[in-house]
């Protein structure tokens, strides 16, 4: 007698019907372990992110001081108004955004383009990537000293080109107007290569065949570009645009280290002003209600993109 | 077995290390911290904000005292000046792990008294250790006072000074026979002077930091302004007191020196105007003295002597004091004020080390000694320790404030030629009101 079951068709076979019990056990005995390896990460993300949000939610609603212990007098929504109400504040908010409106579109375009230069690159791909990326790995301590005297009035490097050329020098970082470019400027500088490591890989997931199929139909490499590249980068593209923006409103550093929020406070960023408030003048009841309205406005603005991005994707 | 390391060795090697790690934490301040146990009994815990030549001269001075007293081991700090500082030296204090000792500017000192969070001093205290108030720089003494008593202990008076380049002014003819500069008096010779150095160097007369330094073009408008008598703040800076008329009279006087007459550079940054000081484009500079390290490094020809008598009132200069304070708690433990006051005495030996940097001593027995009066630059300009004007008291004000931010901003756009003087002062004006009329966090 044989064993082997004999089978006319394959329909023929018992199919054990999917029970969703057992999947959903399934799950579950992934789960566990799941939750036990990231248990250290949401501790730590408790203790570190999520305890100090909440606090400083409370925070923002008492008249808290630093140079004394508890949160001090509850001032309802007197910390908020105050705010609302202070020039100082909206100043401060608007170089944040500023900046990023005047970083993010160089730093994915840029990024892009030499992502795709360098993809392009047959011999010395490595150069160009290690290039690019390089600046990204200098702290910003290092970044901001290094710009400084290349931006030093009378004695930088910059100075010394533009008077060689003949041309009036700028005043980089004391001219109101201009201090926020040259910190814009630095910043495309620093930190592209984070943006063009990202559109590289995007890049090397692209199959070589549809290349090869649009170029044996005659579509000319500024058409493959636009058709296939571009598309095929969609995803890529919405990841790099959303981290960027984040990235470009988290400004401090650049200032902080570089303009000191100067010339006269055109270059204060939001979370400078925090600072201010916070360490300075010992308000942090205060400045916890700023970094409230602070941190609205980044929550705003990563809800509406994320929203775009899904609509667009849906369409799709 | 000589194989390679098994992963269960490594992970028993790394548990081990934890283990003794988290049982040495037991005497370190973390541990002393979780467990509440104060920290080190019979050590002198101190606290301050030196870097560069100070704290250079900080080190040796603490070795003199480890050296002389070897019974009480000494744990000293350095942390970066500034805010920062001020923001550990407060949380500390309001948890209840303060130092022993700790270096405060005395007009941030001011505001730490505010808070509560200073011991005073009492005359008998200071006494034991060979201490009195007639001992110290009358100016400096009084101006840490609060209500009569005694919070800190003055070691220096650090004020803004001229430095000059000894050969630059030669050729300008600006030296007296003996070599030093001659005195310059009143806004005329003072531009005079400028524009004679300027002939020589044919770039700028003088420099000093404008961009991303709020605190020079503060330090220079305060020297300037209290010659002519003007003030600030008022009633602990719960009001606002400028004077327009004085404060439009000496923002007009930078901006001819900068904008109009070039005379000065109106856009440069703290390192940029010690470089072209440095380096002959200028014959002038004013800064704080403890710069003096700086161009002692640089192996140049220079000199230091009082910011010139621009306006011819009674002599007044910007300066501030690094003092010696007790946060509260600090002397908790049973002999710890002794032992920090013995500290602090040792210090103020030890004044003459400290005045190589540049600092006039606060403490007479040294600043009155012939070895000071024989240190040059350092004698040239003693003089201002007793024409020191400190900034004006309020919670917002002292040395790194929001009150030196405002001020300092509106200044120096004056002088980068951004905003008129009287655009300047309203600007000044409003900021500052905003401040007085907010209740104080302290």
């Amino acid at each position: 007698m044989t064993i082997t079951a004999d089978y006319e068709t394959v329909e023929d076979r018992p199919v054990r019907p999917v029970d969703p019990d057992t999947t959903r056990v399934t799950e579950h005995g992934h789960a566990r372990p799941a939750w036990l390896m990231m248990t250290p990460f949401l501790a730590l993300y408790l203790l570190f992110i999520i305890g100090p949000s909440i606090y400083m939610m409370v925070m923002s609603f008492f008249d808290t001081s630093l140079t004394r212990p508890g949160l001090g007098g509850f001032a309802g929504f007197g910390n908020f108004a105050e705010a609302l109400g202070s020039s100082d504040f909206w100043s401060s908010m608007w170089h944040t955004v500023w900046f990023t409106i005047l970083t993010t579109p160089p730093l994915v375009v840029l990024a892009f383009v030499f992502a795709l230069l360098a993809d392009r690159a047959s011999r010395g791909r490595w150069f160009f990537r290690l290039a690019f990326f390089l600046p990204y790995i200098l702290p910003s301590a290092v970044v901001a000293l290094i710009w400084l005297w290349l931006y030093t009035p009378q004695l930088g490097l910059l100075s010394k080109i533009v008077t060689g050329l003949g041309l009036t020098e700028p005043n980089w970082l004391g001219d109101p107007s201009l201090a926020m470019w040259s910190l814009a400027f630095t910043t495309v500088w620093w930190t592209l290569g984070f943006n063009f490591v990202l559109y590289l890989a995007g890049l090397q997931d692209i199959p070589r065949d549809l290349y090869e199929a649009a170029a044996m139909d005659g579509a000319a490499p500024w058409q493959q570009i636009r058709r296939i590249t571009i598309p095929m980068l969609r995803r890529t593209t919405s990841l790099v645009i959303v981290l960027q923006i984040i990235a470009s409103l988290k400004l401090f550093d650049q200032p902080y280290l570089m303009t000191s929020g100067g010339p006269n406070y055109a270059t204060r960023p939001a979370l400078e002003y925090v600072y201010d408030m916070g360490f300075t003048d010992f308000r942090t009841g205060y400045a916890a209600a700023v970094s409230t309205l602070f941190f609205i406005l980044v929550l705003a603005v990563s809800a509406v993109w994320v929203f775009l991005t899904r609509r667009q994707e849906q369409g799709f | 077995m000589t194989g390679p390391m098994s992963r269960r060795t490594l992970m028993k090697g790394v548990f081990a290390g934890l283990g003794a790690a988290s049982l040495a934490a037991c005497s370190s301040p973390v541990g002393a911290g979780i467990a509440g146990t104060p920290i080190d009994p019979g050590t002198v815990d101190y606290w301050n904000l030196f870097g560069g030549g100070d704290g250079v001269r900080m080190q040796q001075m603490e070795d003199a005292y480890r050296k002389a007293n070897p019974g009480t081991p000494l744990q000293a700090v350095t942390l970066a000046w500034g805010n920062p500082y001020y923001t550990k030296l407060t949380l500390a204090t309001v948890g209840r792990k303060p130092p022993n000792v700790a270096v405060s500017h005395l007009t941030r000192m001011k505001t730490l008294q505010a808070a509560d969070l200073l011991e005073e001093l009492k005359p008998a205290d200071l006494a034991r250790h060979g201490m009195s108030a007639e001992m110290f720089n009358q100016r400096a003494w009084n101006a840490g006072l609060v209500g009569g008593k005694a919070y800190a202990i003055p070691i220096d008076t650090h004020p803004f000074v001229l430095f000059y380049n000894t050969k630059i002014c030669g050729q300008a003819g600006l030296l007296d026979a003996a070599g030093n500069l001659a005195p310059i008096a009143g806004p005329d010779a003072f531009t005079e002077a400028l524009a004679k150095v300027q002939k020589v160097t044919g770039q700028f007369g003088a420099t000093h930091g404008i961009n991303g330094d709020t605190a020079t073009p503060w330090r220079l408008f305060q020297t300037l302004y209290s010659q002519l008598g003007g003030e600030v703040l008022g009633d602990e800076g719960t009001r606002v007191v400028l004077d327009d008329a004085k404060a439009t009279q000496v923002l007009s006087f930078l901006r001819t020196l900068t904008v109009e007459k070039k005379l000065m550079p109106g856009s440069i940054d703290y390192q940029g105007a010690i470089a072209l000081f440095a380096n002959g484009a200028a014959g002038f500079h004013l800064n704080g003295e403890w710069e003096i390290s700086t161009f002692q490094t640089a192996k140049m020809p220079f000199g230091m002597t009082l910011v010139p008598n621009v306006y011819g009132g009674t002599y007044a200069v910007q300066a501030d004091s690094h003092t010696l304070v007790v946060p509260k708690g600090g002397a908790a433990a049973s002999g710890q004020l002794d032992r920090s006051l013995g500290f602090i005495k040792s210090m103020l030996d030890q004044s003459m080390t400290w005045a190589q940097g540049g600092h006039i001593p606060a403490w007479l027995p040294v600043a009155q000694s012939d070895a000071f009066k024989k240190l040059t630059p350092q004698s040239n300009y003693a003089a201002a320790a007793d024409s020191a004007v400190y900034d004006p008291p309020g919670w917002y004000s002292g040395s790194g404030s929001d009150f030196e931010n405002i001020m300092g901003s509106a200044i120096g756009a004056v002088e980068a030629g951004q905003l008129a003087p009287d655009a300047a002062i309203a600007q000044i004006r409003t900021k500052l009101s905003a401040l007085a009329s907010t209740a104080s966090p302290v």
